[in-house]
């Protein structure tokens, strides 16, 4: 059994596509395993000591919000990229993969910092790109799967050549409506648009998280998780990737 | 359609048609609570007026054309009008009367964010002439916002910390100061985000109420009761449809009907016969069993059923149904934010149902509802019958779909024979 410390970032303010679900479905899996999560609330003034953290998360917020923690976020950028250098699992989901990147160009040319962990940066597009999506990934080489899950971003996110996608789109929009990537990877942290909650339908991507989370926690490499049954998991999936396939990229 | 027509092709001619209507129109726009504010408006002010209202939940634009197009003789208009259509809406119709309630996060696939609704609905109001009658919520930071600059604006509110809480749900939206981003101190909440609010940084605080619900009594889920008071007096209400939420629905109908020239007496009378808007709160009676079907559609709006059912007692058996058409949002995510887990520690045996039935089990399963008490079943009428299999004999069956779930079981129990039409049910 391991503990598994998680960093989870300005929950009060980013929380917006349902980041608790996400939460939710680490924590069980974990459980389930025999191992124990402890989950922190990391918001406004505290500090992110590398080491401290094996997994860091960050949700989605409203304008509003987002803007309300962005000066805090960016005291905290060192510590966030420390902590990934130095092994541990991130997963960013939309408002988070935005302020991950080098920062946000807006409509009025204004541009706000972001924590540069991902070599990307975002531009506010004029039309929001909102639908299922389905994606093609290899996060581990040799083991193709396939993530379902809806976005809705107005930010066009534009990855630096030769920036590793988090995978390619095979319905939806994407990072950018056009190149057909979606999502980033730098080591072991994810961003991604998806929500849906992302975790619950996608129960693989969970389980390689924690992987590497508990590989961070006991210093080895990472293990495969022992399997579960996950049998509404592969349903939901289903569906989803249906409806991604039927209706995805349409707006 | 005709509606879509006219809206598109001339849409000047829905001024004229506003326009004929003698006593005007009122206007009815909120997240949560529209088709059963307008509803209870009409039971009020269908007494005395014929009304040109859009009864069937047609609350676009095209709708509410095709609603005055319809209605020749009527002398006044009582529209509900969808949170996106309202600016649109406002513009062509110069109403006399416009109520505004709640705004939660709802379908961001299809509204977009809070703030931004808002500050369409901040334009709209702005443009309006003078006579018109605007009316709030008092108690949401966001539409109480909304009027500060108006003159003659009417507030309506909850004074009755008795029936409140001090602690705001996972999903709650306008927790910060609308002026300066400070979190709002709150001495009590009554729905989601609604309540007695006050910045303690910048000192902006909820008006005071004209309108006001006090000394508040929930029946569990036979109903409630409380005093309204007014400019113009008070009255005791009792309404037959509970929870703290369909007292702000009253209270947001006592308002339009205040701004309109209706006593208290009159509204609290016409309120007391009042039962239910079109599958929320409606009892379907069969072989001896009764189903309640409760809307569920968004975060806030399904925190409420939930309240109030463990407020009233949780039916041992519940059907929740997901689906995902336009009307029910594409985007499922918003089930996770919805706190079921008062439900499910309660709950015996639940079914889930609808297009996207698998993650209704997810969201359940995760919170750790046990896999045994669970049932998955795709069809909607199949899960219905196994509800009501489930439930015993003089026993009660909660139902929990989404808007065109709603639509589609509602059809269901009139194929049945067990419920009337919406348009066999309209008249007040």
């Amino acid at each position: 059994m391991t503990r598994i410390c998680v960093g989870h970032l300005y929950p009060a303010y980013l929380n917006i596509y349902a980041d608790r679900g996400n939460i939710a479905v680490l924590t069980r899996r974990a459980a389930l395993r025999g191992h124990n999560i402890d989950m922190r609330a990391v918001s406004l003034g505290d500090s992110i000591e590398p080491g401290t953290f094996d997994l860091l998360y960050i949700g989605g917020g409203q304008d509003r919000e987002q803007a309300m923690i962005a000066s805090d976020l960016a005291t905290k950028s060192e510590g966030i990229r420390t902590s990934v250098a130095g092994g541990a699992a991130l997963l960013a989901v939309c408002g988070g993969y935005q302020l991950l990147g080098r920062g946000y160009r807006g409509r009025d040319g204004s541009w706000m910092p972001g924590v540069a962990l991902f070599p990307h940066e975002t531009v506010a597009g004029e039309k929001r790109l909102i639908g299922d999506v389905l994606l093609s990934c290899e996060l581990v080489p040799g083991e193709p799967r396939t993530v379902a899950g809806f976005e809705n971003h107005a930010g066009r996110t534009l990855l630096d050549p030769g920036a590793e996608p988090l995978g390619r789109v095979i319905a939806g929009f994407g990072n950018d409506g056009a190149s057909g990537d979606e999502g980033c990877r730098v080591g072991r942290a994810l961003g991604t648009y998806l929500h849906g909650p992302l975790l619950p339908r996608n129960p693989w991507l969970a389980d390689l998280l924690l992987s590497w989370a508990i590989a961070h926690a006991t210093g080895e490499s990472p293990e495969p998780l022992q399997t579960l049954p996950d049998t509404y998991e592969a349903l939901a999936h289903e569906h989803a990737a249906a409806r991604a396939r039927a209706r995805g990229g349409r707006s | 359609m005709p509606g879509k027509l006219i809206w598109k092709f001339d849409p000047g001619a829905i001024d004229a048609l506003a326009a004929r209507l003698p006593r005007g129109v009122a206007v009815v726009s909120a997240t949560n609570g529209k088709t059963t504010t307008v509803a209870m408006a009409a039971a009020v002010l269908g007494r005395d007026h014929r009304l040109a209202w859009n009864n069937s939940g047609a609350n676009l634009a095209s709708g509410i054309a095709s609603t005055l197009l319809a209605a020749r003789d009527a002398d006044l208009g009582l529209l509900e009008v969808d949170e996106f259509a309202l600016p649109a809406v406002l513009e062509r119709l110069r109403p006399r009367v416009v109520c505004l309630g709640n705004l939660h996060r709802d379908q961001l696939d299809r509204y977009g964010e809070l703030e931004h609704i808002a500050e369409r609905w901040r334009t709209a109001i702005a443009r309006l002439p003078e006579p018109t009658t605007v009316i709030v919520d008092a108690d949401d930071p966001l539409v109480a916002g909304l009027a500060e600059e108006r003159a003659g604006a009417v507030r309506y509110g909850i004074d009755d910390p008795t029936v409140g809480r001090t602690d705001l749900p996972h999903a709650a939206d306008s927790k910060y100061c609308i002026r300066c981003g400070t979190p709002y101190r709150y001495a009590v909440t009554y729905v989601g985000h609604l309540g007695d609010y006050t910045c303690p940084a910048c000192g902006h605080t909820r008006p005071p109420l004209d309108i006001a619900a006090r000394e508040i009594e929930l029946d569990g889920l036979e109903g409630s009761s409380f005093l309204l008071e007014t400019p113009a007096g008070a009255a005791a209400v009792r309404l037959s449809l509970p929870g703290l939420y369909n007292v702000y629905n009253a209270l947001a109908a006592a308002s339009l009907a205040h701004a309109l020239g209706s006593a208290p007496a009159e509204t609290a009378d016409a309120l007391a016969g009042f039962t239910a808007a079109f599958g929320r709160f409606e009892r379907i009676v069969t072989s001896g069993k009764e189903a309640i079907l409760l809307l569920v559609k968004n975060p806030a709006g399904a925190n409420e059923v939930v309240r109030t059912l463990v407020d009233g007692g949780v039916p041992p058996v519940l059907v929740v149904a997901l689906n995902d058409s336009i009307a029910d949002g594409r985007d499922v995510s918003w089930i996770w934010d919805v706190d079921f887990e008062p439900l499910l520690e309660r709950a015996e045996r639940i079914v889930v149902t609808g297009e996207r039935a698998a993650e209704l089990a997810l969201r359940f399963t995760y919170a750790g509802y046990p896999a045994e008490q669970l049932e998955l079943e795709p069809s909607l009428e199949r899960a219905f019958d196994r509800g009501l299999e489930l439930t015993p004999t003089g026993g009660r069956l909660g139902v929990l779909p989404t808007y065109t779930a709603m639509l589609a079981l509602r059809g269901l129990a009139t194929s049945r024979g067990l419920t009337r039409p919406y348009w066999e049910r309209i008249e007040p």
